[in-house]
């Protein structure tokens, strides 16, 4: 038997109520915690009680997609129609692709969505039109594709005033705590190169003029974490924090800055007895470091352009090499004096 | 359209038709070419992802999402 017409003669149910797990799930996935099997099955859903009349709304299967639209629908009855984008979110996905045109049709289709409606509209996010053809779409299944606000908490609204959105429901913004959420994923994406920049610096503190030492090794090896801890906190969070009112318009140079900028004021505040050239070497070290961290932001970030971050990364990654290099010399070359 | 689907405000709308007010703005998305009805505009797509663009080049492909699997680094 081919289970699958059920689900087409009665699409299952789902509620605008957030359960236990769905706020950990949502808060554990922020910091890439089981993000990449945080799905939702495909298909129709019915939120309520929707019949003929009801509104379609178009999402992901990125679940956290699928919760906060239904979290901004209570009380309304609808149905939901869920594209298949592999567990990526309606923004990233249209700009793959893969919540795109064909795969909306192809969901239309299946779940023979003209026989559950009788009105012809698809609401979808804003932010799927990168993927999502307007005209494409009606041409092939008859749906007029409106494209509701960016932000599902605005959709509401936008029922009301007859499916328009003012200005700033439809334009997306990098706001402080849209920032400060997104650090969580940074921080946690940079760990590995924390580690290894630590690993290698420790084994690189025990060499001195007259061979290697472990007793050194350890001593400087922690106050070398200690830097590295530091460049990490300003590019992977400090930076991103702090990005509209620090100079430069590239994150790499805003990175760099605040390594630098971070190092110097623990260099003011613990007066380490390192000699002159260390203590130089770190400055470049930490600026490196940082500016890559920062500079990896970009993919978090609402508003970097493909052209813009390879001019960065043209200007950027070869300063950031530079100064890990010469700030390595330095440091070994002080070693070895 | 253009104005419709512009994350960005980069359009607004001078008479009948639609104009670019700041280039600057965009992020080369696509979505206001991909929704345009009359073709009027062109944009050059692709991932503002530092990440993205060392993978492409690590692979010696273009900047991508994809880091190999069916998961995803975004």
């Amino acid at each position: 038997m081919d289970f699958t017409h059920l689900s087409i003669i009665r699409p299952p149910e789902t509620s605008s109520t957030w359960l236990l797990k769905d706020h950990l799930g949502a808060l554990g996935v922020r910091f890439s915690a089981g993000r990449k099997r945080y799905r939702v099955k495909t298909g129709l859903y019915r939120l309520g009680r929707p019949g003929k009349d009801s509104e379609v709304f178009v999402t992901a299967n990125y679940k956290l997609s699928f919760d906060l639209l239904r979290k901004n629908l209570e009380g309304l009855d609808a149905w939901i129609l869920v594209l298949e984008t592999h567990g990526i979110n309606v923004w990233c996905a249209a700009g793959k692709g893969t919540f795109g045109s064909s795969e909306l049709i192809r969901q239309v289709q299946e779940v023979r969505l003209d026989e559950q409606v009788s009105h012809r509209r698809l609401i979808v996010p804003q932010l799927g039109a990168p993927g999502v053809s307007a005209r494409q779409v009606k041409e092939a299944t008859g749906f007029t594709v409106k494209f509701g606000p960016v932000r599902a908490g605005d959709i509401k609204a936008y029922l009301s005033a007859g499916y328009r959105k003012d200005q700033r429901a439809r334009t997306v913004s990098f706001t402080l705590r849209d920032r400060f959420i997104l650090t969580a994923v940074e921080l946690a994406n940079s760990l590995g190169y924390l580690f290894f920049a630590v690993v290698f610096m420790l084994l690189l503190s025990g060499i001195h003029s007259e061979g290697y030492s472990i007793e050194l090794m350890w001593k400087e090896g922690m106050q070398a974490g200690l830097y590295l801890l530091a460049a990490y906190i300003s590019g992977a969070f400090l930076a991103p924090l702090l990005l509209p009112w620090l100079p430069f318009r590239h994150f790499g140079g805003k990175g760099m800055l605040a390594g630098i900028g971070i190092f110097g004021l623990m260099a003011l505040i613990t007066d380490p007895a390192i000699p002159q050239l260390a203590l130089v070497g770190w400055f470049l070290i930490s600026g490196a470091l940082s500016s890559y961290l920062t500079m990896n932001f970009t993919g978090a970030s609402t508003y970097t352009s493909l052209s813009g971050v390879k001019k960065e990364m043209g200007i950027f990654v070869p300063l950031q090499l530079v100064f890990t290099f010469s700030g390595l010399v330095l440091i070994l070359i002080s070693k070895l004096l | 359209m253009c104005l419709e689907v512009c994350p960005h405000m980069v359009f607004r709308m001078a008479g009948k038709r639609a104009e670019i007010v700041d280039r600057d703005r965009c992020m080369e998305c696509g979505a206001c070419e991909l929704n345009c009805e009359t073709g009027a505009l062109k944009v050059m797509r692709g991932v503002g992802c530092a990440s993205a663009l060392i993978y492409g080049y690590l692979r010696r492909s273009e900047a991508t999402c994809e880091c190999g699997s069916d998961a995803a680094c975004c």
